[in-house]
Parts: C-alpha cells; structure tokens; sequence
C-alpha cells in the first residue's frame, strides 16, 4: 500500500463513495446492486468491518466498530431515500406510457355491445302490473284462441246476441262454423278467474287480443289490452271508482283525477267509460269499466247474491304510444332496430 | 247520431246552453262526439234578383250577372255557376262580407272588370255539405233582405252523438229530450201535436201472416194532403240531420221518425188500402227505393198490399220504388209499426242494406208509439196542407210477439249494496217515474213498470243502473275495497320477466311480428304447414293462418333490417303458437325464440348457457335429432329424456338462400311452457372444502364421431365423487393427428372430502379417467 490510510479514513471514504453510488443510480436494480455491493457478504464496508479484528485497542476496535454501523445505516436510509425517489419516477413513467383517450375508448365501447332492447308495449305492460301488484292485484292470463263461450257467450252475449257487433271478430276455421275466435278483448279471462281461482278475486289480465280491422296510425289487428277484475263481497260502485282513482294516481301522478261517465258494455251493469283528467284540465278517454252483470258471476259460477264484483279494461299500446309520443302505431310494430334502439 | 238542440227544446224546457247541454248528455251516458252550431246568420248577405246575364268573350266559364239588390243600383257580379237565369232570385253576398269559410268579399274580379259582390251556393252559406250550384231563393222573395229570414233558417245547434247498444230509445229526440228533461228536473212535453178535428172513421184491413217478426201493425187514414214542397224548417232540419227533403209528405213522415224515433210508411191509399205482412216467397224480387232489385230470401219479411199480394216494401228496412207516392196522391194510409229486432237486422245485414228504419228496427222500437207517430205527421202536415184530415179508426193489429209492458222488482237495500252509497227511497222514485218507469217503493222492494220505450232493462241491475245514472256517477263516491289478497306476480311471471332482462343484456331487442302468416311461410323455412289453424274471414289472404312457430316472424324481421342497413340484428320474441289440436281450442304454448344475423351456433350456446344459469335449467344437447329447418350438421335438439323442450343451432342455408337472408342466423328456441312453469327448490348451502385441491390435464385424441359429451361423461363417472369441477381448456385440430379426429383437452379438479388428496390418489384417479375415456373412443395423447 502507497500510503497507510487509517480505519477512520478508509471510513469515510467508502461512506462517501457509497453516498455518491447511491445518488448516481438510476434504476431500482442498479440501486440494488450498489447496494450489495456496499453492505452485502463482499461489500466494501464488510470489508472494513473484517479488518476491525487487526485493531488492538479494543475501545479503538468498540469506537470504530460503532462507526461503521452508524455509516452502514446512513447507506441504507440513503437508498430508501433514493429507491422511493426512483419508484416515484418509473410509475410516472409507467402512467405517462399507459395514457389513453377515454373518448376514443368510449366510443369503441359504446360501438361493441349495447344492451338490448324491450317492446314498448312489454315496457308499459310490466309498468301498468308493478302498479297493479302494488294496488294487491294479482296477474292472470289466458289463451289468445278462445271458445265463442268464453269471448262472448259467458260475457252475457248469447249467440246472435246484437252486441257481438261491438267488435270485428276474427274467426278460426272449424267443425262448428263460429265456435273459435282469436279473441277480441282479455275479458274471456275473467271467466277462466271466476272458474279457476277461489274468490275473492284482486286480478289483472294483461295480453294480446284481435280485430278484423286494417292497420293505420291508430288501430292495429293485433294490438294490447289489460283488463282489472275484483270479485269480493260487498263490492261496490263507489269500490270501482275508488279503485280507478288509486290507479289514475299510482300510474299517471298525484296531480291525476279520474271520473267515470255511463256506458254500455253487456258483460257489466252498471257500466260506465272512465276518463282521466291531466293536471292542465284536460281528459284522455281511457277505457270502460262497470259491476260484473249478474249473468256473467254466474257464468263463472259464482253466486250474484253472495259475490259481487267489478271490472274494467283499456288499451296498453296507446299508453306505450303517448308515453313515447309515437306517431303511428305501425312503427311501434315494425320491428326496425332504428326505431327500437331509441328506447332504453 | 245527429241531434238538433232546437228540437230538444221543443220538447223541453232544457237550456238553450249548448255547453250546459253537452255536460248534461256526457254525464247521462250519451257521449257527445261532436258539438257545431249551424245555421249562423251571414251578415252582409241579401237577397238579390239577377236582371240580365252576358258571356265575356275571353271568359267561357264564368258569367257577368247584373243584379238588384233593392236599393236601386245595379251591381256587377262575375258568377261561375250555371244553374241561374234572369230573373231569379239569388244570395248576393255584397262587398266587405265575410263568409262562414273566413273568406272576405273583395273587389276582385277577373279581366280587369271588378266583381261587386259574390251570388252564393248553400255550401258557402254553411247550410249543407254540397250542392249543386246558387241558392235560389223563392220568386216573391223580398230584395235586400238576409236569405236566412226569408227561408226562417234557425241558428241551431247540431250534437253528435256516440250512442251505446242498449239505448234504442235515443235514436229519436224524445228518447234523448226525456233524460234531458230528468236531468234538468223540466217538465217534458215531447213533439208538439195538434191535429185538429179528426174525421170520420176509415178502417184499412191489415192482416199480419208472420206474427213472430210482426208485433204491431198499424194503419191511419189521411185525407186531404196536396203534396208539395216542405215547409223551410222542415227542409233545413231535415239539412242538418244528414237527410234530403224530397216534398211534405216524405219530409213530415222523416221528420216524425227522428223525433218519435217511430220509422213509418205513407201509401197512397188509392193504390194501397189493405195490407198483408207476410214472409217473402222464393223466387220474389222487390225494387227497392234506392233503384235496386232485392232477390229476396225465405226469412226476409214484406209489407204487401193486400189487394194484389204484391210486396210495397222491405219491413223494417226500405220501401218499395213503385209505390211512392205521386204528386196527385190525396189520401194517404199511414203505417206505424213494429217489427222484431233480429230478423230486421238479418235482412239488413244479408241485403247490404242499413237503413234509418232498419237501424231503428234492430234496436228494439216502441210499439205504443204508433199513434203519437200519426199525430205528430198530419201535425206537421197542416202546415202545408191547410185541409189535412186524420180519421179515427186507425186499424192497429197486434201479435204474440208484440212486446208487453214488463214489471220489474228491485230492492233497495241491493242498489245501496251494489252502488254504496244509500239513496233515499223518494228519490229513487222520483227518478225513476222522471224516465217514464212508473214506480213505487213498498218497504224494501221497488216495483217499477218498464216503458215499453226501454227494451234494454228487464232485470233488478237496469233498474239499478238507470237509478246510479240519473242519481250521477259522480255523486255516489270513491272508496277503496277492504282486500285480503296480496298482490304479487306467480312463480312463472317472475321467471319471465329475469329471462327478459338476461335478454336484454345479451344485447338483443324484442321484436314483436304479427302472428298471422301467409300460406307457405312456413313451408319455405322447412317447417310443416299441415297443423296450422285457418282464420275464417282474412283481412288479407297473407294473414289467414296462424303461426306454429315464432321463427317465420322473426326472420322476416331479421330480413327487414338487412335491407335497412342492419346486417347484424339479434332479435328475440316471447309470444304464443297456436298449433292444431285434437281439442276445440289449439295446443297454444308460450314460446322463445332467438336470431341473431351473422352469428354462429356458439353464439346460439351462450345464449342457452346463460339462461340456464339464470333459470337455474337445463337439457341434454341431442344433436342426432336435427330439427326441421335447421343447419343439419350444425344443430341440435334440447332433450329431456324423449321431450323437446327446444332446438339450438344455425338456421339451414337453404332457407336463408330462399328468404334472401345473409348468413350465417343463429336460433335458439326454447319452450317456455315448460320451462318457466318449473319451480327449482331453492339450493342449500354447503360447506366449502377447505383442503387443497389438485387438477390433471388430460388431452385425448378422440374421433370426430364420438362427442366431447360422450368424453366428459367418461371422465366424470370415472373421477366419481372427488370430482369438483372439469373443463374442455383446449380443441386442437390439424397437424400430428389422426384424420377425422381432433384433440380434446380437459382439466379435471380433485379434492377429497376429509384431508388431502395423495399423490397414489391422484394418480389411480388418472388412471381410472384414462381408461373410461379409451374405452369410450379416446386414446391418450403421448
């Protein structure tokens, strides 16, 4: 050796080699590898603590013993210091690399998949039964090809009756020439209720129903009904408008009203039309309504005189249709994913 | 139904508010469609005498009129109408005017020569719907005086009514103006009669030979008529409810029909004196009054005379054309009467022929109106006729089938159970007496006589209804009824709507296609067409049978969007299909079905995977029952045993190659009938085995006519219970393998129940696995 360095010296010339190394690493790894190099098995500051052993004066060997802890733990602290100071850079790195254009991915992941689309006419029917269900209805249904029974006669229209004119009926070919309809309203339902549930009765029965009748903006050969039945005892009048109100006001809003005006329908006495009077004083004419006729309870097989009941129906394609603001109903049933895709 | 406010009031003192008028016909069930005043005077228009008429040369259509308009000023008028000459008296309408259209009368004129006003037609005074050129008016008719007062046109208003099936009674005023008149508690003094002194007794012999479609048959005697032309409020009445006038006998008989709503007939007496009501015979024919020639048939009923056995008229529904009366005729035989509703209504019907008789007569008319109908007409004739003589003697013959007045019972305590609320007795018989049902109320039961007028009520509820209407709707109240049902959707609703939104999440759109189908729609998609139903009476031959199948309907939407630019549609329909049955009614089940354009049957797959999952179903994959229409390498049935419960796969490209579809279309139909109907008890929880578990890949090389099902049954059944999951990782084909055959790769994980699993375990479980499967018709991969 040129020249005899003491312990001391040779010390503060690693720490400070060290200190140097640490701050010129430019990488974790490279950090990692100063490290070891500095205090691993064969790192420089080991080194000087072998060569304590050669120190005879053991306050000398204590003395400097303590010091190169002491510079072992400032290397160490400097290189949290510094490996915080790297890791900060390469995430700010990595996030700068990372960068995307939300619009542009946006706009992909709107291109991929969107979610489907119900009917307008399942979207309002499952709306007008959340009320209903809320109101203590239960929801029944039935056939579509329906018995001249069933469409007409239990519905107080025996055959030849003048009011089967009320609608224009589609008949299906068969043995007995009139004997099946593709029925004309949901109110054949009614008397599959009566006949199959046990009153009392709290029921809605939403589905399809038929007319001979040529499409245009506002009629359609196939098209929605629902219709409500409530069979109890002590069912009344004033229940029926009562009910029609808590409808008119769980469906359409508060500021809702509804009346009733008298009608005729034959499967119901008294009979009568309802209308809805919007907040601006106007009315929408909605459906009909009245107290199941005595003929039809007994169709049904129940007894006038123990059971009574209302009923009452209206349109679902036209609440779809102004709920929408569709112009022609025709669209509604095109089936055109340019129209379907507008309604969420 | 068209109905004249000035009419009403002369029945009853009801208010001459339109407004007030509407309320009260809305709230009385007679729902008003429309509401128009008519007859409103134009000022500014009067009457004026053309003087002379001159042609321009240059102006071939139109001609110069010079007219006096009584102030002594001769006023040019470019006229283009043609039904004028001079001397006539005609509308002028002077300068300044303002028409009931919002035209104002300018100066304006044509080849630089002014026009002083405007020669006016009905239409432009909104006194009909059309004519045929100017309004002339009668020759003594004084210038310069409003048209209106010189033809005594009354400002009026005209409703239209929407009226429901059972009021019979309202298709004439009276019916109307007596619930008016109960609503508005006046006194109702229904058509103004005064006939006069009646003459001596004259009997017209009436035999009735169909006495089931005949109740009353009724002829009066009237003498002294001198036909003309109607007096002008008839006319103008007659204008306005959708009627022409024809003279004063045919007028006054119209004019008695839509107030007393009592069709009737004037015979010439002369011609006709005896009548024989009688069902027609085969081979008949009768002209009827429109031109036409009726061949009539067995059920058809005729009014003949009695002389010659020759029919004079259709019953109920049109008279004949030869016997009209002529402008000599002077006595007349007046016929009221009433006829059954339903054969009415059977002739019209097989006729073509509705009439304003015949729709009266198919109602149900009054069979005592009959001499208020005689009344009232010679009434209305007096004013043409000074010398006009009714007779006493009117021949009324009656049948059995002559309605009877009926006695209804009803109960008090029933109209407060059925209404609910209590309506004190004296005014239930008020009101029921207001409408002619002559009641009285004994303790609880009411008995009330029904008007022979009201063929609609016969039972306790019409009494009840007429009491709730006249009481009014609004009136009785609101309340709600005091239920001990729960609302709720069942088991199978609920199902429903959780596949609708894994639908709608699947990224598919409900379509909802008409379920009527054209012959051969079903053919050309390779399904049969021998089990359809058949609608009787089409709107269109394209829609006269009903689907079998959702699939015809959806593809043809698939099809439509295509050619809309939508080539990669996925549509799906919940709906019926109504298959022929052995039963009266079809076998009608609910049916999904799914198309996607541009997909595979893998898309079809997921599909079911995912509504497996979320209706915790399921079904064997049978793909050696290839359905009808469908990919036939490509698909499969879903199986349970021998029951179909839907088809899975890529529709066949011979029928998208025929519908002009693009392919490939993925379909997936599922019966729900079945399957949303099945309830799946609610899983029970188990423990999580908390031992570590091991997996084996095994990769088999296995022919292409052995499944992977077949496989993974192997490999299942081999592994028994430590089995806790397997999956297909990995399909290889090509290279280093054997033809036909591909490379299956499966991933099996193991657990034990009690500890962990040892390696010896493992690998007698390999084992066992590697066996089932060779001998299932794998061989291992080396």
């Amino acid at each position: 050796m040129a020249s005899e360095s003491t312990p001391q010296q040779l010390l503060a010339t690693a720490l400070a080699d060290g200190l140097a190394q640490i701050e010129a690493s430019d990488s974790t790894d490279a950090l990692k590898a100063v490290l070891t190099g500095l205090t691993g098995k064969k790192g420089s500051l080991v080194a000087i603590r072998s060569s304590l052993g050669k120190v005879d004066d053991l306050e000398a060997r204590k003395a400097l013993g303590q010091l190169v802890n002491e510079a072992m733990t400032t290397l160490e602290e400097a290189s949290v210091v510094r490996s915080r100071a790297l890791r900060a850079n390469e995430f700010a790195a990595q996030i700068e690399q990372e960068r995307v254009d939300l619009t542009e991915l946006a706009m992909s992941a709107q291109a991929s998949r969107r979610r489907g689309r119900m009917h307008l006419v399942t979207q309002a029917t499952e709306r007008l039964e959340d009320v209903f269900v809320g109101l203590g209805f239960q929801i029944a249904e039935g056939p579509e090809v329906e018995t001249d029974f069933y469409n007409f006669e239990a519905l107080n229209m025996p055959p030849s009756h003048p009011a089967r004119s009320m609608w224009d009926t589609l008949f299906i070919e068969s043995d007995i020439e009139g004997s099946v309809v593709l029925r004309t309203h949901t109110s054949p339902v009614q008397i599959r209720v009566m006949k199959e549930w046990p009153p009392p009765i709290y029921a809605i029965m939403p589905g399809r129903v038929f007319r001979k009748e040529t499409p245009d903006a506002t009629h359609m050969p196939v098209f929605h009904q629902i219709e409500g039945l409530v069979i109890d005892r002590g069912i009344t009048f004033a229940d029926l408008a009562g009910t029609i109100e808590s409808f008119t006001k769980a469906f359409f809003g508060p500021g809702f009203t509804s009346r009733l005006r008298p009608s005729y329908f034959p499967f119901t006495e008294p009979s009568a039309e309802f209308d809805i009077r919007r907040p601006d004083g106007s009315w929408i004419e909605l459906g009909g309504c009245g107290m199941v006729h005595p003929h039809v309870l007994r169709a049904g097989g129940l007894d006038p005189n123990e059971w009574s009941g209302f009923a009452f129906g209206f349109g679902i394609d036209r609440m779809a249709k102004e709920r929408h603001g569709v112009e022609d109903l025709r669209d509604m049933y095109s089936d055109d994913v340019r129209f379907t895709e507008q309604f969420s | 139904m068209k109905i004249l406010l000035s009419i009403l009031r002369e029945m009853a003192d009801i208010p001459s508010d339109p407004e007030a008028v509407a309320t009260a016909l809305n709230s009385l069930g007679l729902a008003v469609e429309t509401m128009d005043v008519v007859g409103t005077p134009v000022p500014g228009v009067v009457a004026a005498r053309i003087n002379r008429m001159e042609k321009h040369p240059d102006a071939a259509k139109v001609t110069r009129c010079f007219v006096d308009a009584g102030d002594g000023e001769e006023r040019h008028v470019w006229c283009g109408a043609t039904n004028m000459q001079p001397g006539d008296i005609v509308p002028l309408a002077t300068l300044g005017t303002k028409m009931p259209n919002g035209m104002e009368i300018s100066r304006r004129g044509i080849l630089g020569i002014d026009s002083e006003g405007m020669l006016c037609s009905e239409v432009e005074l909104g006194l009909s719907e059309e004519s045929d050129g100017l309004l002339i008016l009668p020759s003594d008719s004084p210038l310069g005086v409003s048209p209106f007062d010189i033809l005594g046109i009354e400002h009026d208003v005209l409703f239209d009514l929407d009226l429901t099936r059972n009021r019979a009674d309202c298709w004439g005023h009276l019916g109307i103006a007596r619930d008016l008149a109960a609503y508005f508690n006046v006194e109702l003094r229904g058509p103004r009669v005064q006939v006069g002194e009646r003459g001596a007794p004259v009997a017209h012999a009436v035999t009735i030979s169909a006495p089931n479609n005949c109740g009353l048959f009724s002829v009066a005697s009237v003498s002294g008529v001198v036909v003309g032309s109607s007096p002008r409020w008839v006319a103008a009445r007659l204008a306005h409810l959708g009627m022409r006038s024809i003279n004063n006998v045919v007028d006054a008989s119209n004019i008695v029909m839509l107030e007393t709503n009592q069709p009737n007939h004037a015979y010439d007496a002369s011609v006709v004196s005896s009548f024989d009501v009688r069902l027609a015979r085969a081979g008949e024919t009768l002209t009827t009054l429109d031109g036409q020639v009726r061949d009539l048939h067995a059920e058809d009923l005729l009014v003949c005379n009695a002389a010659t056995g020759v029919g004079v008229g259709l019953a109920g529904v049109m008279g004949d054309l030869h016997s009209e009366i002529t402008e000599n005729t002077s006595t007349l035989a007046f016929e009221a009467a009433w006829f059954s509703p339903d054969p009415v209504r059977f002739t019209a019907i097989r006729h073509g022929l509705r009439s304003e008789a015949s729709v009266r007569f198919e109602r149900g008319t009054d069979p005592e109106a009959w001499n208020l109908a005689a009344e009232r007409f010679v009434t209305i004739l007096r004013e043409t006729c000074p010398d006009v003589v009714l007779h006493d003697g009117t021949s009324v013959e009656r049948t059995s089938s002559c309605p009877q007045p009926i006695v209804v019972t009803a109960s008090v305590v029933r109209i407060e159970k059925l209404l609910g609320i209590a309506i004190p007795n004296d005014r239930i018989s008020q009101i029921l007496n207001s409408i002619g049902f002559v009641t009285s109320i004994d303790g609880d039961v009411i008995t009330s006589v029904v008007p022979t007028w009201r063929p609609d009520c016969s039972q306790d509820v019409d009494i009840i209804e007429e009491v709730a209407r006249h009481f009014g709707y609004d009136n009785i109240g609101k309340t709600v009824p005091n239920s001990t049902v729960h609302g709720r959707l069942s088991n199978m609703q609920t199902r429903r709507r959780a596949l609708r939104r894994v639908l709608v999440g699947l990224g598919l759109d409900e379509a909802m296609p008409s379920p009527f189908l054209a012959p051969g729609d079903l053919a050309i998609i390779g399904l049969p067409e021998d089990n359809v139903l058949r609608i009787a009476n089409p709107l269109v031959a394209d829609e006269s049978i009903l689907r079998t199948s959702l699939r015809p309907g959806l593809l043809r939407s698939l099809r439509y969007n295509q050619s809309h630019r939508a080539p990669r549609v996925g549509l799906w329909e919940i709906g019926h299909v109504y298959p022929k049955s052995n039963e009266q009614l079809p076998d009608e089940t609910e049916q999904l079905a799914i198309v996607v354009a541009g997909a595979s049957v893998e898309v079809a797959l997921e599909q079911w995977n995912a509504l497996c999952d979320a209706l915790s179903v399921g079904a064997q994959l049978d793909q050696s029952r290839v359905p009808a229409g469908l990919h036939a390498t490509r698909s499969a049935s879903l199986t349970r045993g021998k029951k179909v419960v839907g088809v899975v796969g890529e529709i066949d490209p011979v029928v998208l190659d025929a519908l002009g579809i693009e392919g490939p279309v993925s379909l997936l139909e599922v019966d729900l009938t079945t399957v949303l109907n099945e309830e799946p008890k609610p899983v029970q929880a188990r423990d999580i085995n908390r031992f570590p578990s091991s997996d084996i890949d095994l990769a088999f090389v296995v022919p292409e006519s052995v499944t992977a099902s077949t496989i993974q049954r192997a490999l299942r059944s081999a592994a028994g219970k430590r089995l806790v999951s397997i999956d297909l990782f990995d399909v290889y084909r090509g290279k280093g393998l054997p033809e036909n055959s591909r490379s299956l790769a499966f991933r099996l994980r193991l657990q034990e129940a009690g500890g962990t699993l040892t390696d010896a375990l493992i690998a007698e479980v390999q084992q066992a696995c590697v066996a089932a499967a060779e001998k299932a018709g794998a061989s291992i991969r080396g």
